[in-house]
């Protein structure tokens, strides 16, 4: 097969103090030798595999040095894709980088899609399936914490819990698989209290395991967090104070829809990914930008809403309004202008429509912004979000959280199966449904493993 | 005499008959051949047709199809018997006792009077091929027989060896000659074979067992059939006796241990493991102090009694000391000494879905020389090689039943997917939907085809149509029949041990309570007079709804992995991203879709996988 020479940058764009320039594919060294000179004066086409040279990364087209850097050279297969692969690491910059990139592209190289290269080292046979997605939530970490855990993930701790619930789950299928097809052998008997009891240990580890999933999520992803409040009560400036506090680890990533884009900010270690309403800094205005259901629409996908409020003006029926239809959520309350003279206090507000959010007293103008950042903090950790995460297997990705909760309600039904009286042939549907919803994770195949354990446990035929 | 025919079939025993049955039912001119006339559907093994779960499915299936087994067991069997009655209708069993002389007269009967079929006596040496396509047979004597499809169903006489404690000779089975040139000539052609071995216990002389120590075991007082056409009879039932080893046969073993061919080594090839001789059971789980021994009579006119539970090899003597260590067995005398044989087998996966060799066009294989064990699992390869040869000779397409469907698509599929690394017994946990695949309802999901293939007959078809039709109008009556709340209704439910009942239902709501069956149901309504099978299905359906409507969502879901096509001509040594084993399993099974791919050994999720993406953009990866 052949395939286009790819090349990205590899580092993120203003961050790091290198900037690093891959490429992948068959003519990833003709491009090199295209645009660097060794200090050496070796060729880089003629480099062994894993070496590297120092020298300057040069424009053939204007004659002139882009960078000085190093340049490092692996070959084919022995290589990340699986493919020949050359990296420049520079300076970095982002001018200098992009300067970079663009040369190898001119040279003949095709810009990447987003985890192209993942993509060929799996193709290539280099990663298999459940690494390529480790990897993929490696790259994508965004704090220290979530990389621990796909670290974690990615050395197999996951598997390791459910291979441990399955061999529980085995040995009763075996059983009943032993009994079913050898009627004649002397299989004893299983008594339903017994396996009742199995099946509900299974379920209680089970809905621990999924427990995990949403805070899998939140490292994954970035807790999912929108700022509400009427016009001018001062969520621009929370918005600037937040993004100017953590302003190192800013990237502007494109939202999900056209009137939105998100700010990934890091609050002590829980990525945040805060929902800028593309408008907020202009016009301030949400509900006047975008209309009431979409408003309504952007608190209902929220992880974390922050609700400003302004103590020096009068309530208003909108903030009554906002703090009602946001009950049910994860809230934080800023009452915002502290250095302005209170003209309402706390009593005035439902009860019920403020439940047990934090309310944050403050000045966005002048004060410190710590008891905020506490709040979220506190508000997010009493989730156990984050206690849970150092060695605990979470689970991350949406699909083992589906394959989870399958093989739950599987169990569930083998065990509502087995409470009406129904017979083996019934119970053992959600028995082996559950198992195989779990080998789904590990990718083990179940049937031929079932068939093993019988002859391995049972002196079976005659 | 002609000496040339549309299909010949190797081998009559319970695959070769069922394979010559079909061929010549489905009008291809058909010779059957064997070494011995005299041993036609031969039980050489225990003498019972089903037992183990699956086993009487496969009959069943076979008897849908319209294939010989089930109505050949019913008209000879001694004693019938309902396993796993309380285990779920997914996994009920029959097991039949034959007389097996009874059993090979009927088998032999049918053959011989069947139209387009010639059975004849001869020892087949060579496959006679041009241009590697099938051209005929030659048999030892020298003489050739033509023809376009050949059928190889030679149990374990390829290479056959017959051992007793250290002594190894050549043979197919006790007191029948091994054919070694036919394996040589295999092997000539391209074809890759292997070796399996089996066993078989002592016989016992009736008259010699003390019955007061065993325990009997009768047949079943309720009339059982496995075939759907056979009707029942009230013949007087043989019953089968129970007994169990000792402390002393444990210790008779292990003192001889020695002595035990699978021990010392002069026994090769994988055995069963379902199927360990009592040597093996008494190394291999030395905790445990005793095992079962049932002793089944062989025949209505023989003494003879087959001892289940003590498969051995050891030598003669030993077997005596093995025998009479247990109660009831002290002063037996054996008939005929337990041995093992080894023999050749073909590599399953070398054959197609439809059981034709990969190597030799018009080959077709079924029974041990698959890999297989067991007279079910050979007769039902046996009638779908059957099939397969007449349309290949017939210029149609070849059956291929899927897992879904029948437990013969799960074998087919296992074998040539997977392989086997022992001889292959059916089990019902092979399957993927157990629920769907009942012994009850063989019918419902086969018969249709048999008759379209044209092996079942207008009448059985029509007989199976009216059932099929009381069937589906009784349940359209159960779903529109209300029962109203009544203090009488009430009052009835509760003596039946039932709950109360607060608002109308339909008959259908309450037959899905499990402490109430259709019999129940003539308190509330006017139930029309079925007959018990009628009855027995439409209980099925209604009870158990729940759960098959679960699994045909399974089946859904399972066929789309099979609905991604592979081209046959894909090259697997272009894709990189295959680990090498997946490499070279996928190249030499050839699988025909995804979902066949995912059921190799040797191919992980992760090639899965990675053939999901590639065959999106297939073309590159297509030899020319």
């Amino acid at each position: 097969m052949t395939e286009q020479t790819i090349a990205a940058i590899a580092t993120a764009v203003g961050e790091a103090g290198i900037g690093i320039v891959r490429l992948s594919g068959k003519e990833a060294f003709d491009i090199a030798e295209k645009m660097f000179v060794t200090k050496r004066g070796d060729s880089p086409k003629s480099l062994p595999g894993y070496s590297a040279r120092y020298g300057r990364v040069v424009d053939p087209y204007q004659g002139r040095t882009i960078d000085e850097a190093i340049l490092l050279v692996m070959r084919g297969p022995y290589s990340y894709t699986g493919e020949d692969v050359v990296e420049f690491q520079c300076h970095g910059g982002v001018v200098v980088v992009q300067k970079i990139l663009e040369t190898a592209l001119r040279l003949g190289a095709r810009m990447a899609e987003p985890g192209e290269f993942t993509k060929r080292a799996f193709l290539n046979g280099r990663l298999d399936l459940s690494q390529a997605e480790a990897v993929i939530d490696v790259v994508r970490s965004r704090t220290e914490e979530s990389l621990a855990v796909a670290v974690d993930q990615l050395e197999g701790s996951l598997s390791k819990r459910i291979s441990a619930i399955r061999e529980q789950l085995y040995d009763l299928v075996v059983r009943v698989e032993a009994i079913i097809d050898y009627p004649e052998d002397d299989i004893p008997e299983l008594e339903v209290d017994e396996m009742a009891e199995v099946i509900r240990t299974v379920i209680g580890e089970l809905e621990r395991l999924i427990a995990t999933a949403d805070q899998g999520k939140v490292l994954r992803e970035g807790l999912k967090a929108v700022i509400t409040g009427k016009p001018n009560v001062g969520k621009s400036s929370l918005l600037n104070r937040l993004l100017d506090e953590q302003r190192a680890l800013v990237t502007d990533i494109p939202g999900t829809t056209r009137d939105t884009i998100e700010e990934v900010l890091n609050l002590r270690g829980i990525p945040l990914r805060l929902i800028d309403t593309a408008g907020i800094r202009e016009s301030d205005d949400v509900v006047e930008r975008l209309g009431v259901e979409r408003a309504v629409q952007l608190w209902g996908e929220a992880d974390l809403i922050i609700h400003v409020m302004d103590g020096s003006v009068p309530l208003s029926s909108e903030d009554r309004e906002i703090l009602a239809r946001t009950r049910d959520k994860l809230r934080v309350v800023v009452i915002n202008k502290s250095d302005l003279p209170r003209v309402w206090s706390l009593d005035d507000l439902d009860a019920r429509d403020l439940g047990e959010a934090p309310v944050v007293e403050m000045s966005l103008l002048e004060g410190e912004l710590t008891p905020l950042v506490d709040a979220v903090v506190g508000l997010v950790s009493k989730g156990g979000i984050r206690e849970s995460t150092a060695s605990q297997a979470i689970v991350t990705r949406a699909r083992h959280k589906t394959a989870l909760e399958e093989a739950k309600a599987d169990l569930e039904n083998a065990l509502e199966t087995l409470s009406m009286g129904l017979p083996l042939d019934l119970i053992s549907v959600g028995l082996q449904g559950a198992l195989e919803h779990l080998g789904e994770i590990t990718g083990e195949t179940v049937r031929e493993n079932i068939i093993d354990r019988i002859f391995a446990q049972f002196c079976i035929g005659k | 005499m002609s000496k040339n025919y549309d299909v010949i079939v190797v081998g009559a025993g319970h695959a070769g008959c069922e394979a010559a049955y079909a061929a010549a039912k489905l009008g291809c001119r058909t010779l059957l051949l064997t070494i011995n006339l005299s041993t036609i559907a031969l039980m050489p093994c225990n003498p019972a047709i089903g037992g183990p779960a699956a086993k009487s499915h496969l009959v069943r299936e076979i008897d849908a199809l319209g294939g010989l087994m089930g109505r050949i067991i019913d008209n000879s069997f001694l004693n019938i018997r309902l396993l796993n009655e309380s285990r779920g209708p997914a996994v009920r069993a029959l097991r039949a006792q034959a007389d097996k002389v009874l059993y090979q007269s009927l088998m032999t009967q049918a053959l011989e009077s069947a139209p387009n079929l010639d059975v004849r006596q001869g020892i087949v040496t060579e496959i006679l091929v041009e241009d590697g396509a099938v051209q005929g047979v030659k048999t030892k004597h020298g003489v050739e027989f033509t023809a376009p499809a050949v059928i190889l169903a030679t149990g374990t006489f390829l290479r056959g060896v017959l051992v007793v404690g250290q002594l190894r000779y050549p043979g197919g089975r006790a007191g029948e000659p091994g054919v070694n040139e036919l394996s040589e000539n295999l092997e000539s052609l391209g074809i890759e074979l292997s070796r399996f071995q089996s066993a078989t216990p002592p016989r016992l002389h009736a008259d010699s067992v003390d019955y007061e120590k065993l325990t009997e075991q009768p047949g079943s007082p309720v009339p059982l059939r496995f075939s759907f056409d056979s009707d029942h009879d009230d013949r007087p039932q043989i019953p089968c006796w129970y007994t169990r080893t000792t402390p002393k046969t444990i210790e008779v073993i292990r003192d001889n241990l020695h002595h035990s061919p699978i021990q010392s080594g002069s026994v090769v090839g994988e055995g069963p493991r379902f199927c360990p001789s009592i040597d093996r059971k008494v190394m291999r789980f030395p905790d445990k102090l005793d095992h079962q021994v049932f002793l089944e009579p062989e025949g209505r006119y023989t003494k003879e009694l087959y001892c289940l539970g003590l498969t051995t090899a050891m030598p003669e003597y030993v077997q005596e000391e093995i025998v009479r260590s247990i109660p009831g067995l002290e002063h037996a005398k054996i008939m005929r000494p337990g041995y093992a044989v080894e023999y050749d087998y073909i590599p399953p996966s070398q054959m197609t879905l439809s059981l034709e060799s990969r190597v030799v066009s018009g080959l077709f294989t079924a029974g041990q020389i698959n890999g297989t064990s067991g007279y079910e699992e050979a007769a039902a390869q046996g009638i779908i090689a059957g099939i397969n040869a007449a349309h290949k000779v017939l210029g149609k397409e070849p059956v291929i039943l899927r897992r879904s469907e029948a437990y013969i698509g799960v074998l087919v599929d296992d074998l040539v997917t997977k392989g086997t690394t022992e001889p292959y017994r059916m089990m019902t946990s092979r399957a993927e939907y157990r629920l769907l695949l009942r012994v009850d309802n063989a019918d419902l999901r086969l018969r249709p085809l048999g008759y379209k293939l044209g092996l079942v007959g207008e009448e059985q078809f029509a007989r199976f149509n009216d059932k099929r039709r009381l069937i589906n109008e009784t349940i359209n009556w159960l779903n529109v029949t209300r029962v109203n709340p009544t203090a009488e209704v009430r009052a009835k439910l509760q003596e039946l041990g039932s709950g109360d009942l607060k608002k109308s239902v339909s008959l259908a709501d309450l037959l899905q309570r499990p402490e109430l069956s259709f019999a129940d149901l003539k308190f509330f309504a006017d139930c029309p007079e079925l007959p018990g099978e009628v009855i027995e299905q439409v209980e099925i359906s209604v009870k158990y709804a729940g759960y098959v409507e679960r699994q045909l969502r399974q089946v859904a879901e399972f066929q789309r992995l099979e609905d991604v096509k592979i081209p046959d001509n894909i090259d697997y040594m272009k894709i990189h991203g295959l680990r090498t084993e997946a490499r070279e399993r996928l190249t030499a099974v050839r699988p025909v879709n995804l979902g066949q791919a995912a059921r190799i050994s040797g191919v992980s999720p992760a090639d899965i996988s990675v053939l999901a993406v590639v065959l999106k953009d297939v073309d590159k990866y297509v030899s020319a």
